[in-house]
C-alpha cells in the first residue's frame, strides 16, 4: 500500500497546474473565487479552452475524444481546477448523458452528440424529476406517444438545473403503462428549441435563478432521438445515476472551499483576535478537515475499485452522503465565521460588474446565500435518505 | 412553580394568533419584505392599537407593565408570522433600555411615543471589530461645551433603517456611556440594506455628531450593564421568536410527511423520516422550555443569574433551531429550498436569529466560562 502520489503523478499535477493557471481567464477565476454570479458564457469559454488542449472530457475514454485518464489523474485534475478557481464543468452533458450515449446510443447519436458535448457546443440539462416523482423517479408521468417516426411528448419536468441555458434536455418519459412502472420508461433526447417547450424559472432560497420547470405540450421528437430501446430507459437511468454520484463527492472543490474558510477565519476577528485563534471555532474547522481527509482516501478507494467495472456501484452512495455533508459543513462555517456580518443581503453585489462598497469584508456577500443554497446537496442527485436506503439494501442486504 | 399563563396572557396569545393568521399572510409578508421600507406602518399602527408597543412599559408612561413572559408570547407569534416590523429593536431592546436607564423626562418623552407608535428606535451598539463582544466599543464621545460630540461606526444595526432615534454607545473618559441621537442629525450616515431573512439593518457612521447634555441616558460611564440587560431582553425575545418558528416548521413538516406521496405512500410512513420528525418535535419542546426560562430570568434582578440563563438559552436554542431548520428543509426535498414556500423563509430567519446578539459558539463560551467560577 502506498498513499503517496508517484513521481509520474506529481509530474502530471505540475503539468495540469501549469496549464490551468496559464489558461484559465482571470475574469472567470475572479468570479469563481469571489462567489460572483457566473454567466453561461463563463462555463462555455472554459470548456472550449479545455477542449482545445484535448482535456475537454477527462472522464471519457480516448476513443470518444476523452483523455482516458485514471481515477487518480481525474482527481488531480479536479483538485487543480478547483484550486485555480475554474468553473465547475457541468455534469449534465459530460458525466450524465454522454456515458449513456456511449453505452447505449447508436452510432449516429455518438457521432453527432459526443463531439458537441466535449467542444462546448451543446448545453445539456437533465429532465428526470417531476412534481410528483422525485425520490420515486420510476413513477414519472411525462408521456411520449410513439407515432412511428416521432414521439409526441406531454407533461412536466421540474428542478432542471440551469435549464434556462440548455440546448438539449435528456428526459425520462413514459412510453408504456403496462407491467412494472420501471418497464415503461424510455430515454429521449429533446432539442430545447422544439415548439411546445416552456421553461419557467424557480427562484431558490438564495434569491437566485438556478433551477426551472420545463413544460412539454405536444412536443414532437424524432424517433431517432430515442436512446437504446423503447421501455429500457430505467436501466440506462440507473446506470447514469451511478455516474452522477461519483462526481458529487466533490473532494477537490471541498478542499478549495476549506482553504477559503481558513483564509476567512484568519481575516475575521473577534475583539482583535483572528477567528482561527478561537479554539472553539478552530476545532470545528479541524473536524471538517478530518472528514475530508477520510473522504479523499475513500473516494480514491471507491474509484480505483470501480476501474474494472462498467459503472460505479452502490459504494458511490457513501461518496454522495459524505461529500454533500462536508460541502454543507464548510459552507456553514464560512457563514459562521462572519458573525453578524452574515446578515446583510446585497444581491447586486453578486454581479461581477458591481462597483459598490461591500458591507463588511469583500468576501462576505455570497456566503450566507451559499449556505442556504447548499442545503440542496443532500437533496438532489438522490437524497441522502435514499442513498442510505441503497446502502442498506444493496450493500448490507437489509 | 407554575407553568400556566394568566387569563390576560391567554387572551393576548389568542389575539396574536388570530392577528397573524388573518392579517399577516405569507404572500403579503413576502411583498412587504420587498417594499421600499421593508415593513408596514399600518401594521405598526395596529400593534399600537393592540397595546403591543406599550407592553413592557410602566403604566405611568402609558404602558401595560407587562413582563418578559408577555414579550415572549408576542415574539413567539411574530416568529410564526415572520413579522418584519422593528418590534425587537424598538420595543424590546431600546424600549427596555429607556425603561430601565432613562431619566423621568426621557421616559416621559420616549416611552409614550413608542407606545403610541409615533417613534422608532434602534440600539446602535455592536461594532465590526468587536464581533459579539459587548464590552468592546471604539466609538468615542468627547465633551463639547455642555454637550458631546460622537464619532465612530456601528455595524449591522437592527432596525437602524427605520429608527427615528438611535441609542448610541460610546466611550467617554469615564467609560461606556449611552446617548440619544436623532437619526437625522448632521454627521449621521445611515446605510440601510436588506438582511438575509427579509428584514432590514444598517451600517451607521457617526462623524462628530453633536448632541446636548440631555442626550446622555443613565450616568456617564455606566452603560455596559444597562446595555447587557437590554440585549438580554432582546435575546430572550429572539429565543421566543425561534420557538415560534420551530413550531411552525414542525407543523409544516408533519403536514408534508402526511400528504406528500412517494413510492405509493405518504413519505411519513418511512421510519427514517418518522424518527427525524420525532427528533424535531423533541428539539422544539426542549427549546420551548429554555425560552420560558430565558423569559423568566430576563426580569431577574440578579445580573449574574440572568446572564447565565440567557446565554444557556441562546446556545441551546441556537443548536435546536439549526437542527429543526435544516431538517424541515431536508424533509421537504426540493420544495424546501425554493423561495416560493415559507419553509425556506423560516429557515433563513432561524439562521439569522442564531447569528444575532451572539451566535451559539459565543454564548456557549460565556456559559462555559461560568463553570469556572463555581
Ligand atoms: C437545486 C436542485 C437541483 C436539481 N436539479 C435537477 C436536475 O437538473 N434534473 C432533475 O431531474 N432533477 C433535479 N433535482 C431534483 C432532485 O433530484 C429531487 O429533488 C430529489 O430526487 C428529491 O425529490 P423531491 O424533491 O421530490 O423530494 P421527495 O422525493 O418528495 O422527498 C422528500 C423527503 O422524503 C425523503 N424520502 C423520500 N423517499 C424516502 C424513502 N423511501 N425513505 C426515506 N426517506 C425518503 C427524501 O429524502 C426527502 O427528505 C434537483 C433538485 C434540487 C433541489
Amino acid at each position: 500500500m502506498d498513499l503517496n502520489y508517484t513521481p509520474e503523478e506529481q509530474a502530471f499535477r505540475a503539468e495540469v497546474r501549469a496549464f490551468v493557471t496559464g489558461h484559465l481567464p482571470a475574469d472567470i477565476s475572479a468570479k469563481v473565487k469571489h462567489g460572483k454570479r457566473l454567466a453561461k458564457d463563463d462555463f462555455v469559454r472554459w470548456q472550449k479552452i479545455l477542449h482545445q488542449k484535448g482535456w475537454g472530457a477527462t472522464m471519457w475514454p480516448t476513443k470518444f475524444g476523452g483523455t482516458g485518464w485514471s481515477a487518480v489523474q481525474q482527481h488531480i485534475f479536479e483538485e487543480e481546477c478547483a484550486e485555480a478557481g475554474a468553473p465547475l464543468q457541468l455534469p449534465f452533458g459530460l458525466k450524465m448523458v454522454a456515458p449513456v450515449i456511449m453505452a447505449f446510443g447508436n452510432q449516429a447519436q455518438k457521432d453527432h452528440f459526443l463531439p458537441r458535448i466535449v467542444d462546448g457546443s451543446d448545453w445539456w440539462c437533465q429532465g428526470y424529476s417531476e412534481p410528483g416523482s422525485g425520490s420515486d423517479l420510476a413513477s414519472l408521468k411525462t408521456k411520449a406517444e410513439n407515432k412511428g417516426d416521432h414521439y409526441i411528448v406531454n407533461g412536466q419536468k421540474t428542478w432542471n438545473t440551469l435549464g434556462q441555458y440548455a440546448d438539449w434536455i435528456f428526459c425520462l418519459v413514459r412510453t408504456s403503462s403496462e407491467g412494472r412502472q420501471q418497464e415503461g420508461i424510455s430515454f429521449l433526447l429533446i432539442d430545447m428549441k422544439t415548439p411546445g417547450i416552456t421553461v419557467r424559472p424557480i427562484i431558490m432560497n438564495d434569491g437566485e435563478h438556478e433551477i426551472n420547470e420545463v413544460w412539454f405540450e405536444d412536443v414532437r421528437v424524432p424517433a431517432q432521438n430515442l436512446v437504446g430501446e423503447e421501455n429500457k430507459g430505467w436501466t440506462y437511468a440507473k446506470f447514469l445515476l451511478g455516474h452522477e454520484r461519483t462526481g458529487i463527492a466533490g473532494v477537490g472543490r471541498s478542499k478549495a472551499a476549506l482553504k477559503h474558510l481558513k483564509e476567512i477565519a484568519r481575516k475575521e476577528t473577534s475583539a482583535g483576535r483572528p477567528m482561527i485563534e478561537d479554539a472553539r471555532f478552530r476545532d470545528r474547522i479541524a473536524q471538517v478537515e478530518l472528514e475530508l481527509m477520510a473522504l479523499e482516501i475513500t473516494n480514491m478507494r471507491v474509484l480505483s475499485a470501480e476501474k474494472e467495472k462498467k459503472a460505479p456501484g452502490p459504494e458511490a452512495s457513501i461518496l454522495k452522503i459524505k461529500g454533500s455533508e462536508i460541502q454543507q459543513a464548510i459552507a456553514e462555517l464560512q457563514m459562521q465565521a462572519l458573525g453578524h456580518y452574515a446578515l446583510p443581503w446585497l444581491p447586486e453585489a453578486l454581479d461581477a460588474a458591481w462597483t459598490g462598497v461591500p458591507v463588511g469584508a469583500d468576501y462576505v456577500t455570497p456566503l450566507s446565500g451559499h449556505y442556504f443554497n447548499y442545503r440542496k446537496t443532500t437533496i438532489y442527485g438522490g437524497s441522502n435518505e435514499i442513498q442510505k436506503n441503497i446502502i442498506a439494501q444493496m450493500i448490507l442486504g437489509l | 412553580m407554575d407553568f400556566n399563563y394568566t387569563d390576560e396572557q391567554n387572551a393576548l396569545r389568542d389575539t396574536l394568533s388570530r392577528y397573524i393568521a388573518k392579517d399577516y399572510p405569507f404572500e403579503a409578508r413576502r411583498a412587504l419584505a420587498k417594499s421600499a421600507e421593508g415593513f408596514s406602518r399600518d401594521h405598526w399602527k395596529q400593534f399600537a392599537d393592540l397595546g403591543l408597543l406599550a407592553l413592557p412599559f410602566p403604566e405611568e408612561f402609558g404602558g401595560l407593565s407587562g413582563n418578559a413572559v408577555d414579550t415572549m408570547l408576542v415574539m413567539e407569534a411574530f416568529g410564526r408570522g415572520l413579522v418584519l416590523e422593528p418590534y425587537l429593536a424598538t420595543v424590546v431592546v431600546a424600549g427596555h433600555l429607556i425603561r430601565d436607564a432613562g431619566s423621568a423626562a426621557q421616559k416621559e418623552a420616549i416611552l409614550s411615543a413608542i407606545a403610541g407608535g409615533e417613534r422608532m428606535l434602534a440600539l446602535a451598539h455592536y461594532e465590526r471589530e468587536a464581533r459579539y463582544k459587548v464590552s468592546l466599543v471604539n466609538t468615542a464621545a468627547k465633551q463639547d461645551g455642555a454637550g458631546w460630540k460622537l464619532s465612530g461606526g456601528k455595524g449591522v444595526v437592527l432596525g437602524g433603517n427605520a429608527a427615528d432615534t438611535l441609542l448610541v454607545t460610546a466611550n467617554t473618559g469615564k467609560g461606556l456611556s449611552l446617548f440619544l441621537v436623532d437619526a437625522k442629525s448632521a454627521g449621521v450616515a445611515v446605510r440601510s440594506y436588506m438582511t438575509q431573512d427579509g428584514g432590514r439593518a444598517a451600517e451607521i457612521a457617526l462623524d462628530n455628531v453633536a448632541v446636548g447634555k440631555d442626550a446622555l441616558v443613565g450616568p456617564e460611564g455606566s452603560a455596559l450593564p444597562l446595555v447587557e440587560r437590554a440585549l438580554d431582553y432582546g435575546i430572550a425575545a429572539l429565543c421566543a421568536e425561534a420557538v415560534g418558528i420551530m413550531a411552525a416548521l414542525d407543523e409544516a413538516t408533519l403536514e408534508y410527511l402526511k400528504t406528500r406521496k412517494q413510492f405509493g405512500q405518504p413519505i411519513g410512513r418511512f421510519q427514517a423520516l418518522q424518527h427525524r420528525m420525532v427528533d424535531m418535535v423533541i428539539a422544539t419542546e426542549q427549546a420551548r422550555s429554555m425560552a420560558m426560562m430565558a423569559a423568566v430570568k430576563a426580569d431577574s434582578p440578579d445580573a449574574a443569574e440572568r446572564r447565565r440563563a440567557i446565554s444557556a438559552a441562546k446556545t441551546y436554542i441556537g443548536q435546536q433551531a439549526r437542527f429543526v431548520g435544516q431538517q424541515a428543509v431536508q424533509l421537504h426535498g426540493g420544495m424546501g429550498v425554493v423561495d416560493e414556500l415559507n419553509v425556506s423563509h423560516y429557515f433563513k430567519r432561524l439562521t439569522m436569529i442564531e447569528l444575532t446578539f451572539g451566535n451559539t459558539d459565543h454564548h456557549l463560551g460565556l456559559f462555559s466560562d461560568t463553570l469556572l467560577a463555581a
